[in-house]
């Protein structure tokens, strides 16, 4: 369970994240959508204390991140970033074992290695086990990172754009895996989608965001629609429902 | 897992040979010198009190010594490497030796009677003050321009070797100062050296913190993501690599750009995952050092080149080839 109570984010006089609440329940997987810039990163940032908020609280899994010990908090909570630039030369299977540190402190024990093996096959990346993080793609770096924050198996899990660069048959298996993080570990997962596709046929609830505020929040049917997600793009957008499926359809009115 | 456990079996075998290397490398490095030292002098009665005298007075102690630096300032620029995100970064390009001379010179003009351990603690807090401005700095370089941080780190070094240089020359010690700045082992005798052996402690702290630095280079966001105290782990990296420079420059002088070369080599060939290559590097270092030294001992028969010059001309080969073959790799 993630709360957030009137966070606000400014730079110089734009507020940037501005008096935002949300209650986000354990066990779902929320998409957060909305245009660049819409202030969807500095939001998960200050969720994850990453960065710090000019006012607000915020409380995950019951615990005050802003007073929490770093390492308490790192088993509860972990965040993906959209960018991660790393200089240093690991392999992938090194990375994946440095998401464990919460829990191993460095001396990891079979259970940790237990994790580090699943996040590895789940990612479909065990025969990239021993190659370093340069010799990879950038599909198959990004999930190697996914991985790792995998592996930290924290209660509550952020990630910021994690489908970025990845093919279709990657990206849906990995809202697959989200998805059944939520619904058979009761895991909390966050992530921010550009595919609003994706976002309609796997979230179990939307957060909506345009210039630092929330536009709509609630379960995905309720904010999906085709007149919300038009203003939210400024875009004709229709929305089609298909038997279970759903498609987005943002090509309608081009002709 | 099982491939894993392999790899790791055949990495660890590699490098116990390494280190038996070494251990025949210095057993050599103790029969290469002027004095007459030899396995049979050592054996035959009538020479063997003098032989044993120059073993233990000079040979043991210079061997070790190398072996001391080696290690320890190839680890002291890897550990620099990996808390400043940039791979051109050591002691010598941060500012960090030029302002452990500088708080040697201060000790030497104003404590010039404190005990030697004193001087250096004085040295090594100037070394820190130095480095943690350095990274002060280049928190606010871009990260895409990672060249820009070496260069900063000269010039720092620059000013503040222009600084000493101009005390130094004020207090008639300017030859003191050449010293520290070129590391010669050709003066190292038994009770002029022994505060290496403190390096070997920073050494081995740095080993412990091994993982706490991998993910240090992972970054500020991924460490906190992961629990770490990245300041902390900043600030230990930052006092290793101060004290180890400190001592080295007050003892034997430094060996430049060692700590550039042999993180990058190890880098190369094993990666950065510290525990894994902290052992290497700290091999790797004392294997160059020793062997560099032994040439400089050997080229020029009864003379001899320093270590410095002699790793000069090597280092800088093997930079080269280094800094030529990395765009081979797709990045
Ligand atoms: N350091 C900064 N200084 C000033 N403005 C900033 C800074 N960092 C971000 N911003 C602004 O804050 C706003 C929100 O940025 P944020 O990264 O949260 O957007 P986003 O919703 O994640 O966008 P995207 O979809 O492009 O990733 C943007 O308008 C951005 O320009
Ligand atoms: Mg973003």
């Amino acid at each position: 369970m993630i709360e957030v109570e009137g966070l606000t984010k400014r730079y110089g006089a734009t507020a940037v994240v501005d008096d935002v609440s949300l209650r986000l329940p354990e066990g779902r997987l929320t998409a957060v959508i909305g245009p660049n810039g819409a202030g969807k990163s500095t939001l998960l940032s200050m969720i994850a204390r990453l960065m710090k908020p000019d006012t607000g609280r915020i409380r995950v899994a019951g615990l005050d991140v802003a007073s929490t010990a770093g390492e308490v908090l790192a088993r509860r909570l972990s965040i993906l970033r959209q960018e991660n630039h790393i200089t240093a030369r690991l392999t992938v299977g090194d990375l994946v074992a440095f998401g464990r540190f919460p829990h191993s402190g460095g001396r990891p024990g079979p259970e940790d290695a237990r994790h580090v093996a699943e996040a590895l096959a789940a990612l479909d990346l065990a025969p990239f086990r021993d190659r370093f993080l340069d010799e990879l793609s950038g599909g198959q770096r990004q999930r190697a990172f996914v991985a790792m924050t995998l592996a930290q198996d924290a209660d509550c899990m952020l990630f910021d754009e994690p489908l970025a660069s990845l093919d279709i048959r990657h990206a849906i298996s990995m809202m697959e895996l989200l998805r059944d993080l939520c619904r058979n570990k009761g895991k909390t997962v966050v992530l921010v989608l550009h595919d609003i596709n994706i976002a309609a046929n796997f979230a179990d609830g939307v957060v909506a965001m345009k210039d630092g505020r929330i536009e709509a929040v609630g379960d995905t049917g309720e904010v999906m629609t085709g007149e919300r997600l038009s203003r939210l793009y400024g875009l004709p957008i229709s929305v089609e429902r298909n038997g279970g499926s759903c498609i987005v359809n943002y090509f309608r009115s081009r002709d | 897992m099982e491939q894993g456990a392999e790899t790791r079996a055949v990495a660890g075998g590699r490098l116990w040979l390494a280190a038996g290397g070494l251990l025949l490398l210095a057993l050599a490095s103790l029969f290469v010198g002027v004095a007459d030292v030899t396995p049979s002098a050592l054996l035959d009665p009538q020479t063997r009190a003098a032989t044993l005298e120059a073993l233990t007075a000079s040979r043991l102690p210079r061997t070790a010594a190398l072996i001391l630096t080696g290690s320890s300032l190839a680890v002291a620029g890897m550990i620099m490497q990996m808390l400043a995100r940039n791979r051109f970064v050591e002691p010598s390009t941060a500012g960090t030796i030029e302002a452990a001379s500088f708080g040697m010179l201060m000790m030497l003009i104003f404590f010039p009677g404190a005990p030697v351990i004193l001087k250096m603690t004085g040295s090594a807090a100037a070394a820190l003050v130095g480095t943690a401005f350095f990274v002060y700095l280049i928190r606010r370089i871009p990260a895409h321009s990672p060249l820009l941080v070496p260069l900063a780190g000269i010039m720092l070094g620059a000013i503040i070797g222009s600084v000493t240089a101009f005390i130094a020359y004020r207090a008639n010690l300017l030859q003191s100062l050449g010293a520290w700045r070129n590391g010669d082992f050709s003066l190292v005798i038994s009770g002029r050296y022994e505060m290496l052996w403190l390096t070997l402690a920073f050494t081995l702290a740095a080993y412990l913190f091994a993982d706490r630095f991998t993910i240090a280079a992972l970054g500020a966001d991924i460490s906190r993501n992961l629990g770490l105290d990245y300041e902390k782990a900043l600030a230990v990296g930052l006092a290793i690599v101060a004290a180890v420079s400190a001592i080295v420059v007050t003892t034997v002088g430094s060996i430049p750009f060692l700590g550039l070369v042999v993180p990058n080599l190890v880098s190369l060939a094993v990666g950065d995952n510290q525990r894994r290559a902290l052992p290497w590097v700290a091999l790797t270092g004392a294997l160059l050092v020793l062997s560099c030294d032994m040439a400089g001992r050997l080229i020029v028969y009864p003379y001899e080149i320093p270590v410095g010059t002699v790793f000069g001309v090597v280092g800088g080969l093997v930079f080269l080839f280094l800094l030529l073959r990395r765009p081979a790799r797709a990045s």
